[in-house]
């Protein structure tokens, strides 16, 4: 009887599509984060002087607004993520459980 | 192994804690302190802070029934709450005070720092968060040991847990010892048995609930101090962050090099290993894993770790803020914040200071002992998590599940977590006092490699990949595990700077051991589980899709959400 459901879950093509979206965007999102901070570290340990330089005539360098940059994306595309999970991913998760109960 | 050190040392009850007694080179700690005069203001904040939470408790403890209520607060946390929880519990003392003491000794090389401690976050958040609510019940072997054989899974799980948690606490009662000292000028032996006590009154009577609503009080309050901080810092220079930079420049000693990375980052591979253990051992913290297990849906676990991720994200830029304008403030008035009114002789009570004489400078004494018995608080706070998440594995993992193969009843299972509570208590004291005079500050770290080399690749291949078995899994974890402390010992920060070895002879020469046991675990993991042809191995394989379709879609998960 629980086997039941569970192949009905895995039969149901909404439930391979609330996966695989989510899947992807999960990967590709960790993926992006990967690159943007361990891009920034092999910026420090490379090209200090790059990061050292100043923007226009003032003092700001360009590694202050990169480095601000990290964090404030960081925090953007976890809650871009949360947005999306808790709208388009749950409605058809919501989908896949009606189905599963019928 | 015990050769290696001298006697004082053993009596810190696990040979495993003494291996490692050393320095982490990166990182910022509390370090040792000089005793100052006796701050009252400081003391009297704290004694509020207190009455609140034990009041909290009082309240928390009448809700308090079940092993759920204890473990979980009955899963009835909301994701906005479970949010500033989680913030509270990772936003420790060492971060406020030393990422900001960083940022005025070195300026930029402070928010590389930061950066690492905020990265793990979405990485939890795409892969764990909801997979975690959806198999989870009380700790990260339920999701982790789902279909596997219950008896290795979850001793492994302990281990894993209570490594964890043993490196973790001892920074912290170390680091709460010295910080008493500075901050309100008390003895460091009452501020282990302050810390001790109250922490095992916070979980003890009022269980994960009271421990829940500290950690959010907690974080209300560093935020809110910290913001204030910040705030008046950017005001004086008429929320220009350039006239700021210009100021700082004009009165650091390293001038412009203040602006850019420094000496932080040596070698490219130890950076991406110290960056790889931040980001990887977040998501294999057991006090932060457990949190996720306090709300009632995955949907309210992932608005945790949205709330989570930006509020430490937050508090990461206004450290960064902090720390500069403890270099504008502080540094011209050398008479007020120096010993001896010597800039070159360092500030009063030491490189973690800025902060707190910040507090003073913008805010006066009474700010000042707010923001010490914030600091204090916070200490007392991750202890009580920590605990908590280490109680649970004991009397969870290790009792219910292997002692007694799930043959107990809950009101048994509620008596050994809080003996283990209580236990766990006078042993932290203990290391507390045992440490007092070692280097601690590569503990964190290493609580950090741990998480990222032996709960986090278990965890992220049990949930995610179908042909991982039971063998696979606790071999590739034992595995990370001892990798992680064998090389650990082996660098730097443990062989030259705690265990007093020539400069140069470390074995192993980098920072974190993180880039090598992680993949290390993976591994093991994959090619254990490859070649594991054993019945078990089949059950475990077979057990994959019914799993699957409860992590991705919730159904059938744990009915803490009927409370």
């Amino acid at each position: 009887m629980a086997d039941d459901w569970i192949e009905r879950v895995v039969s149901n093509p909404k439930y391979q599509e609330l996966k695989a979206k989510r899947k992807s965007f999960g990967w590709w999102l960790t993926l992006s984060e990967m690159v943007v901070y361990y891009g920034f570290i092999l910026l420090v340990a490379y090209d200090k002087p790059f990061l050292a330089t100043k923007i226009g005539s003032g003092v700001t360098t360009i590694g202050m607004p990169l480095g601000i940059g990290v964090l404030v994306y960081t925090i953007i595309i976890t809650n871009i993520y949360v947005r999306r999970a808790n709208s388009v991913y749950d409605d058809l998760t919501q989908q896949v459980v009606k189905g599963a109960l019928k | 192994m015990t050769r290696l050190f001298n006697p004082k040392r053993t009596i810190a009850l696990m040979a495993l804690l003494a291996v490692a007694a050393g320095a982490f080179a990166a990182g910022p700690d509390v370090g040792q302190a000089a005793k100052q005069p006796t701050n009252w203001t400081a003391i009297a904040m704290f004694a509020i802070f207190v009455a609140i939470t034990l009041w909290i408790t009082k309240w928390a403890a009448s809700r308090t029934k079940s092993a759920a209520d204890f473990y979980t607060a009955g899963g009835g946390i909301t994701g906005f709450q479970n949010g500033l929880a989680i913030a509270g519990d990772y936003m420790s003392a060492a971060s406020f005070l030393g990422i900001s003491g960083l940022v005025f000794a070195s300026g930029f090389d402070g928010l590389i720092y930061s950066i690492g401690w905020l990265v793990g976050w979405p990485i939890i958040t795409f892969l764990m968060a909801e997979r975690l609510r959806n198999l989870g019940k009380f700790t990260f072997a339920d999701v982790a040991g789902y279909r596997f054989d219950q008896t290795p899974i979850r001793v492994f799980a302990a281990c894993g847990s209570l490594a964890v948690v043993a490196f973790y606490m001892t920074a912290q009662m170390v680091g709460a010892g010295q910080l008493i000292k500075l901050l309100f000028g008390m003895d460091y032996l009452y501020a282990e048995i302050l810390v001790g006590s109250i922490m095992m009154i916070y979980v003890l009577f009022g269980g994960m609930t009271a421990t829940t609503w500290v950690q959010i009080i907690k974080a209300c309050m560093l935020l809110g101090g910290a913001t204030f901080m910040a705030f008046a810092v950017l005001l004086q220079f008429g929320f220009s962050p350039e006239a700021m930079f210009v100021k700082a420049i004009e009165v650091h000693s390293k001038k412009e090099a203040i602006m850019g990375p420094g000496t932080y980052i040596k070698d490219p591979i130890s950076a991406i290993s110290v960056g790889m253990a931040l980001m990887f051992g977040t998501a294999g913290l057991p006090h932060i894993l457990m949190r996720f297990f306090t709300v009632p849906s995955a949907k309210e676990a992932r608005k945790s770790v949205g709330w989570a991720t930006t509020w430490i994200g937050y508090f990461y830029i206004l450290t960064f803020v902090i720390g500069f304008g403890a270099i504008t403030n502080l540094i011209p008035n050398p008479a007020d914040y120096f010993v001896g009114g010597d800039i070159s002789k360092g500030l009063l009570g030491g490189g973690n200071m800025p902060a707190v004489h910040l507090s003073k400078a913008v805010g006066g004494s009474v700010f000042m002992g707010f923001i010490s018995a914030v600091a204090f608080a916070t200490i007392l706070a991750v202890v009580a998590g920590l605990t908590l998440s280490g109680a649970s594995a004991v009397s969870h993992d290790l009792y219910a599940s292997v002692w007694r193969h799930g043959r107990v009843d809950q009101a048994q299972e509620l008596r050994v977590s809080k003996m283990t509570t209580v236990a766990l208590g006078i042993i932290a004291v203990t290391l507390g006092i045992a440490f007092e005079k070692e280097n601690v500050a590569f503990m964190v770290m290493l609580a950090f490699v741990i998480a990222a080399s032996a709960n986090f690749p278990v965890l992220f291949m049990s949930v995610l990949w179908k042909d991982c078995t039971t063998k696979g899994a606790v071999t590739g974890g034992f595995v990370g595990l001892a990798l992680a402390i064998v090389l650990t010992v082996l660098s730097p920060a443990v062989w030259v700077a705690a265990m007093h070895h020539p400069a140069g002879s470390a074995w192993f020469p980098y920072d974190s051991a993180a880039i090598f046991s992680i993949p290390a675990a993976f591994i093991t993991i994959w090619l254990v589980s490859l070649m594991d042809r054993s019945k078990r191995a089949a059950i475990d394989r077979a057990g994959y899709p019914a799993q699957e379709v409860r992590s991705e879609t919730g159904i059938g998960s744990s009915s803490a959400s009927g409370h």
